[in-house]
């Protein structure tokens, strides 16, 4: 695994330089004139009111939440699967099938959940 | 063994002289060959990335009725490259506003997380940068990363519109990335491995050898995959994260010069990385009709980097086709509204992609591989699959006559060109 995990880190580092050479130049290339109307704000051109830390909606928050359950379940779901083909052909693929099908049963009831409560409505 | 492997070995012998197996030097000469393969990579993705920026917008011109880029150079072929030119002598603005550490980081990460992709993908046969054993999950991981950005982008700016189009794409492909997991379940649950080599190796070269045509489910969780894809990488229908009428342009608002071209880049690598993937695990990847891996590596000399040469090709052809099917959607379907977007994933891709996990994995307990009834199912998917691209393509046709007839109505002469000639 070590050795597999060294051409990615190696490629990431190449990326990383590559970004940076290419910032550098343009910092180098380009003009710099500074303005106190450049430097604020887009706000279509009339000058910028208020905060920045606006509230926004809650449903983001609720999506994340939603995220962090189910993605994790996708990924818990990967190893699973890849034991499942041994078991198929050791032939004890229906305990296999039972364990994983408790695990979805309880997520499934949450997703039923969380859409009777109207929580994947976007209002 | 993979090429680079291959090619360090071949380096040591003949510069160096040296037995690669015992030589204290070859990690680094493999180093070297990885860096440069992972040069070669983004020369790649930039080269490519261009001339099919400059074809898009021929097409979405010709889609909307003008002619798009057609001054620089021939035909406007050289479009792309008076962008980058132009985007490299701007001014590099930093909004006095803005979190700088957070601000200046944001498009490493973007391109980062967007360039990491690119070690696992399955150029050709022997040509991929690593065959980690945990390559889907490494893909799903990586991507992530470009959330990451977005959000920092977002945040970074100090600007509201920065902030909602950060938070928007940070929703979305958040959101999306949990039918497409579930939709590559189903792949791996067939290949029985994560290793994205391991996946092309279990299909083959025959269209009914694809995944996609393995059976109904497949069939469904492909175009699952494919929709959940053009979510995550912001395309129309999906691009409400920049929905310019309503968020002028989102995260990317305060960027100037070379850091909005890496957002942009790295949206359109995202495009051709989703396209690749949909190509490596639905549609057979490599894989050449009528000759197994196993004996490509077994050539020699010439014939095996011929051997090579038409994997890579065959899978590049496939990529690009999805690629064009993502443009032409692009510029045919409007926007949806936000919360439209959401309920489209929430509602129906998840739950119909868990759906197809559960009937990969009764078709594989009860339908044994090779019987009779596999046999009838991919006859089946694949005649489906025929279905469903000619419908399409003489959909096409019909459209390109209206549109001849169209013109002839309204303007009482011939201004209709064929798709092959531009204005």
């Amino acid at each position: 695994m070590t050795a597999s995990a060294v051409p990615v880190l190696l490629v990431l580092l190449v990326a990383v330089l590559f970004a940076a050479l290419f910032l550098v130049l343009s910092y180098w290339l380009g003009p710099r004139r500074r303005d106190p109307l450049k430097e604020s704000p887009y706000e279509c051109g009339i000058p910028a009111r208020g905060t920045v830390q606006i509230r926004f909606f809650v449903r983001f928050f609720l999506v994340a939440l939603f995220f962090l359950i189910f993605d994790l379940e996708a990924v818990f779901l990967y190893p699973w699967v890849l034991v499942f083909r041994s078991s198929l052909e050791s032939g004890a693929a229906a305990f296999a099938l039972g364990e994983m099908g408790v695990f979805l049963a309880i997520l499934v009831t949450g997703f039923v959940y969380v859409w009777r409560k109207g929580g994947l409505e976007w209002q | 063994m993979n090429i680079i492997q291959h090619v360090a070995n071949l380096l040591i012998r003949s510069v160096f002289h040296a037995d690669p197996a015992s030589w204290p030097w070859t990690w680094l000469v493999q180093a070297v060959v990885i860096g440069i393969a992972a040069f070669l990579a983004f020369a790649f993705v930039a080269i490519f990335a261009g001339p099919v920026s400059w074809i898009e917008r021929r097409i979405a011109g010709r889609i909307q009725s003008r002619i798009g880029p057609n001054r620089v150079g021939p035909q406007g072929v050289l479009q792309w490259l008076a962008d980058g030119v132009k985007c490299w002598l701007k001014e590099d603005l930093v909004p006095a506003a803005a979190d700088r550490p957070l601000f200046l980081a944001a498009p490493y990460l973007v391109f980062t997380g967007m360039f990491g992709a690119f070690v696992v993908l399955p150029f050709g046969a022997q040509v991929v940068a690593a065959d980690l054993n945990v390559g889907i999950l490494y893909l799903l991981a990586i991507t992530s990363l470009v959330v990451v950005g977005l959000l920092m982008a977002g945040w970074g700016s100090n600007s509201k519109w920065a902030l909602f189009g950060g938070v928007r794409s940070a929703a979305q492909l958040v959101s999306y990335e949990v039918p497409s997991a579930f939709s590559l379940l189903c792949v791996v649950l067939l290949a029985g491995t994560l290793s994205t080599q391991g996946i092309v190796a279990a299909q083959g070269g025959w269209p009914w050898d694809w995944f996609i045509f393995r059976n109904p489910f497949m069939f469904a969780a492909f175009f699952l995959y494919f929709t959940a894809a053009i979510a995550e990488g912001n395309r129309t229908p999906f691009d409400l994260p920049e929905a310019e009428s309503e968020i002028v342009a989102g995260y990317n608002i305060e960027y100037s010069g070379m850091r909005f071209l890496f957002f942009l880049f790295a949206e359109w690598a995202n495009i051709w990385i989703m396209a690749a993937i949909s190509a490596f695990a639905f549609l057979g990847g490599w894989q050449i009709p009528g000759i197994a891996p196993e004996q490509i590596a077994a050539t020699k000399g010439w014939e095996f980097v011929g051997w090579q040469a038409l994997s890579w090709t065959i899978f590049l052809v496939k990529a690009t086709f999805l690629v064009f099917v993502v443009i032409q959607i692009r510029w045919t379907l409007p926007r949806l509204r936000v919360d439209q977007l959401m309920i489209t994933c929430w509602k129906y891709l998840v739950p119909l992609s868990m759906l197809m996990v559960l009937g990969v994995l009764v078709l594989l307990a009860l339908v044994p591989e090779g019987g009779g009834a596999d046999t009838i199912l991919r006859g089946a998917m694949v005649g489906l699959g025929l279905a469903v691209v000619l419908v399409s393509a003489l959909r096409v046709r019909r459209t390109f006559r209206v549109d001849r007839e169209h013109y002839r109505e309204m303007e009482g002469r011939d201004l209709w060109y064929p798709p092959y000639r531009l204005p």
